[in-house]
């Protein structure tokens, strides 16, 4: 049954013969199974970062308002009124291809523990999602589950699905990205965290009972590992958001009392990395006895319970003379509630089983001497500059085209699987505003979210990709009227062993940084995806953000729609930059050129601009100009309105860039915005040194494109509509 | 005793997810493939050792909990 | 008015609901645990959304059988008011409190969307702030929103005026379009025979805010609070 313990085993667990070596020398003697187990996961890259952390520790983390930075199991930022926004993104990619129900599912599931374990009651969530060409094989029953499935765990914990962004291209067609962020609310001075103090203080172990889901798949592969190999082989860990739901009701409500000294949820590596990580950040030693370990199968050994990755359980350290207390909430709300252990002063965690000691390992040296590399990077080779580019097709049809491309058309028929009101309190759903907007029960205050990432501008420039994605972020919250407070970021790379692909990471945490210091958008919580790759083809580089902002007052908020009888005026600088456009892309059918650069000043001195507008209350509508430039997004807002509208004159430009440059172009640090005084705000904008041109005014039920062309709305609503349902029902 | 419970949408009320497996056989090229009807497999284990009253209990349950007789039928099975 | 909110674990709507009854009366509705037996004080029970115990044997089967049940049968025996909307509603019909079933969405997915509600009748204390024939929005969010019952019993209900509100188009129209989840002759919302026991699919509670997009919702809780006035 049990396998020698040897350099090849470890291997097979992942660890590299020099690791292998330091486990040896730390030990001072052979592991045991379940100590190679524990030294596996937490050396693991997911566990330990440890390609990728050298370069995390670059980025800005701080500011007046941040609470909590990168560290805790999310981020925490002050946003007044005595409250904190804890949240964070977390990718779950690879299980998501295996099983798009499920492992979408347990992904929503294991960011909202990541959220609830702070103290904070779950407010949103948000999806980033990547799949692959629409017209590959498996396209279409990944998006279709994975939907399903945020939708189904999402839908039925009860926290609204607000926002999101979805790509396809060929790049993830074997490696689809699901990245989900959740925000909780929580206050201030009452957030949790997961050291672990107070010697012979009770460990205890609530929610789901233990079975072998999802365990270490390198070591169940192996054939010879036991005679019922078939019988153990790891399954897909299946999600139960009932029991999310009363984990989040029993945590919040013992969250209440000062029972709790410490607690973390049990996500990747389960039992191991939560144990470890609450013993080692609080400098402590942790007995386990797992004989009091819930289980959901007979016969399961100790390597099996420290590695299972079954859903819906948490950690915590308590008080012992409040443990009744705790055990008669955890009871009340039907969930398992079990003493497992006890902290010691031996600085070691000890794990035994049926008597028998399974592990002994000293916890300092497994968090010190986790590897850390500093894989070599190569440069991507820069873009060759975009010549001048014929426009094919003309105004009208280049705009049908794109509104309904997958990238650009309507996401209703994704949305309307998610429930975007519960709770109540849900002021912008997806799709009315640039950000989503939801209040705080009880208070005039409410978050803007979002997430973004453009994945061609970082492969085509990781550092300028990476800027733009913050600047993005910060954009659209912007473009709500909310201040930006802070960043989640999800960095989702190919095999960081390969130079050009550690290269890309290096650059876009670069870019990132440079826009974060100068946007003052610190990145309080983040994950590192890696390895995404099949049969040696890397996905795009895709550091996903996600950003939240603050609004004093919710009615301050704007959306994107347009309304009748307003002026249309374009905010910022208009070069014509085609470089891996979507029209470029959609059109022309060519990747190809550098990105739009990033002018981090101008983005900000914009963006401080039009935030100020609208908080003033002249702005109506206001919308960033991004994927498909500005003629996109003037029929964006004009698709949301039900408002049709005509353009008469260019926006603010820089040189003479041709007609189609102009509109559809994708310049940064732009914006639409619709007013009912288009002369106070011009006269604003020059004041403050911002370039701003009035381009038209809304109204009717058609969109007139400059030279005077005529698209319907409800041709161009067709056209947008189109997509999503026509792709699922074929 | 173990009681298997069956729990089937009465004739006559519209199964979409039975029409979908309908539609899905289709798709795949299953040809001659009538209704399909889409039901519930429930397996108790009773610490009753008597069939009759084994059955008896489990129908009871049926009738009370597991089967919505206004739109479900259900059918026990002891062993 | 006092109204009280039955919370069985995996219910999520049960702090919409309280906000909306909160601002319709002027206080904090009691939320009454499903373990709970006692329901005297109140004028209005309501059991909201969610998904109790999961829904995973049937929606809304296993709540229908808690403890509180009883207490809620004996409320409306009494001649109480009982609201339910969506989960609620599912387990008003498996409790035997109202007839018919809440079936699949005839598309099978989870729908979350505004639909249009017809008024189908201004006479009771749920709808007498509406006009008869008026059309509301309401958010509705469920995968199981089908109504069935057998021709018989939508025929009594009809002839006995029960259907209070149905899925129309914006305009009133009821027709196969607006029929989000496929319901036997758009029923969105039926009550008991003696008008004290409503259920309904979408969420009046999730629109009573301007803010939240409109108060389209906010007339059933202020017309209850009105008629319930002690």
């Amino acid at each position: 049954m049990q396998r020698d313990v040897n350099q090849a085993l470890a291997r097979e667990f992942g660890l590299s013969a020099d690791e292998y070596a330091n486990v040896l020398a730390i030990m001072g003697r052979t592991p045991t199974l379940t100590e190679l187990g524990v030294f596996s996961v937490m050396w693991s890259e997911h566990c330990s970062y440890k390609s990728s952390r050298i370069w995390l520790k670059t980025l800005p983390t701080t500011a007046p308002w941040v609470i909590h930075g990168p560290g805790e199991n999310a981020g925490v930022v002050d946003i007044g009124d005595g409250l904190a926004a804890v949240f964070k993104m977390e990718s779950h990619n690879h299980p998501s291809f295996i099983e798009p129900y499920q492992g979408a599912a347990t992904g929503v599931g294991g960011i909202l523990r990541d959220v609830f374990t702070m103290g904070a009651r779950p407010v949103a969530n948000l999806n980033a999602l990547r799949f692959g060409a629409p017209d590959h094989p498996r396209t279409k029953r990944i998006v279709d589950g994975v939907v399903r499935g945020i939708g189904g765990y999402g839908n039925c914990v009860g926290v609204p699905t607000v926002g999101g962004e979805i790509n396809f291209h060929p790049a993830y067609n074997g490696n689809p990205l699901v990245n989900a962020m959740t925000v909780g609310i929580a206050d201030r001075n009452r957030i949790f965290l997961s050291a672990a103090a107070g010697i012979g203080n009770p460990v205890i172990y609530v929610g789901s009972k233990t079975g072998r889901d999802g365990i270490h798949g390198a070591t169940m592969a192996s054939a010879e590992f036991g005679k019922d190999s078939e019988e153990k082989r790891p399954t897909v860990q299946v999600g139960d958001p009932f029991t999310e739901k009363l984990l989040i009701e029993a945590c919040l409500e013992l969250m209440a009392t000062d029972a709790i000294v410490a607690i973390q949820d049990m996500g990747a590596a389960g039992l191991t990395s939560s144990s470890v990580e609450m013993a080692g950040k609080g400098g402590v030693g942790l007995l386990l006895d797992l004989d009091a370990v819930p289980q959901r199968e007979a016969g399961m050994t100790a390597y099996e319970m420290m590695l299972s990755e079954s859903q819906e359980r948490m950690l915590m350290v308590l008080r012992p003379d409040r443990q009744d207390m705790a055990r008669a909430i955890f009871e009340k709300w039907d969930l398992d509630f079990s003493v497992i252990g006890h902290l010691t002063d031996t600085g070691r965690i000890v794990v035994t089983h049926k008597g028998v000691v399974e592990a002994d390992i000293p916890l300092a040296p497994l968090a010190d001497q986790a590897p850390l590399y500093h894989r070599p990077t190569a440069p991507t080779p820069a873009r060759p500059t975009l010549g001048e580019v014929a426009d094919p097709v003309g105004f009208g049809p280049a705009l049908r085209k794109l509104v309904g491309s997958p990238d650009l058309c309507s996401r209703a028929w994704v949305w309307d699987q998610y429930d975007s009101t519960v709770g109540g309190q849900t002021v912008k759903r997806p799709g009315a505003a640039d950000a989503a907007i939801v209040r705080i029960e009880g208070y005039r205050r409410a978050l803007a979210l979002t997430t973004d990432c453009t994945p061609r501008y970082v492969a085509a420039d990781a550092r300028t990709g990476g800027a733009q994605a913050v600047a993005e972020a910060w954009r659209n919250i912007t473009a709500t009227g909310a201040r930006p407070l802070a960043v989640t970021d999800n960095m989702n790379f190919a095999n960081p062993e390969k130079p050009e692909v550690m290269g890309q990471f290096a650059d876009a945490i670069a870019g990132m940084g440079e826009a974060c210091r100068a946007l003052d958008f610190p990145v309080v919580s983040g994950n590192v995806s890696l390895y995404n790759e099949t049969e040696g083809r890397g996905i795009l580089p895709t550091p996903a953000i996600g950003g939240l902002g603050v609004l004093d007052d919710a009615a301050q908020a704007v959306g994107c729609a347009l309304a009748p009888g307003l002026d249309l005026v374009a905010i910022g600088e208009t070069e014509g930059w085609l470089g891996q456009s979507l029209w470029l892309r959609e059109v022309a059918e060519r990747e190809e050129g550098p990105p739009p650069p990033v002018d981090l000043a101008a983005e900000r001195r914009n963006g401080d601009f039009v935030r100020g507008q609208i908080l003033q209350g002249r702005i109506r509508a206001c919308h960033d100009v991004s994927d498909g430039g500005l003629l996109v997004a003037v029929a964006e807002m004009a698709l949301a309105g039900r408002t049709g509208a005509r353009l008469t004159a260019p926006p603010p430009l820089s040189g003479t860039p041709s007609p189609h440059a102009i509109w559809f172009g994708e310049d940064q640090g732009r914006y639409v915005l619709a007013t009912a005084d288009s002369a106070a705000l011009l006269e604003a904008a020059a004041a403050a040194g911002v370039p701003a041109a009035r381009i038209g005014q809304s109204g009717g039920a058609d969109l007139t494109l400059p030279g005077g062309d005529t698209i319907s709305l409800a041709s161009l609503r067709e056209a947008h509509d189109h997509f999503f349902p026509a792709w699922m029902n074929a | 005793m173990k009681a298997t419970v069956t729990v089937m949408l009465k004739n006559g009320v519209l199964d979409p997810q039975g029409k979908a497996i309908e539609q899905a056989l289709g798709h795949l090229g299953y040809q001659g493939v009538g209704e399909v009807r889409m039901g519930k497999i429930i397996e108790l284990d009773l610490a009753e050792t008597d069939p009759a009253r084994a059955r008896a209990q489990a129908e009871d349950m049926s009738r009370k909990l597991l089967a919505n007789t206004v739109i479900e039928s259900f059918k026990v099975e002891v062993a | 008015m006092r109204a009280g909110i039955v919370v069985f674990p995996g219910i999520n709507r049960e702090r919409d609901m309280a906000i909306a009854l909160a601002q319709a009366t002027g206080a904090k509705p009691r939320m009454v645990w499903h373990t709970e037996t006692d329901l005297s004080g109140l004028d209005l029970v309501v059991i909201p959304g969610g998904f109790s115990f999961g829904d995973y044997l049937r929606t809304g089967a296993m709540a229908a059988r808690a403890p509180v049940m009883d207490a809620v049968r004996a409320h409306a025996g009494r001649g109480g008011h009982v609201l339910g909307v969506c989960n609620g509603f599912q387990i008003l019909t498996e409790a035997g409190l109202l007839p018919g079933a809440l079936l699949r969405n005839a598309s099978l997915r989870f729908l979350s969307m505004d639909c249009h509600l017809r008024v189908e009748r201004s006479d009771t204390d749920f709808t007498r702030h509406y006009q008869k024939g008026q059309v509301f929005r309401a958010p509705l969010a469920h995968g199981d929103g089908n109504y069935f019952a057998d021709d018989d019993t939508l025929d009594r209900l009809e002839g006995e005026g029960l259907v209070i509100f149905r899925y129309a188009s914006e305009e009133g129209a009821i027709n196969d379009a607006a029929n989000l989840n496929g319901s036997r002759r758009n029923i969105a919302g039926i009550a008991s025979p003696n008008l004290r026991v409503l259920g309904l699919m979408p969420h009046p509670e999730d629109l009573v805010d301007p803010l939240m997009g409109g108060t389209d919702g906010k007339p059933l809780f202020d017309g209850l609070a009105a008629a319930l006035a002690a």
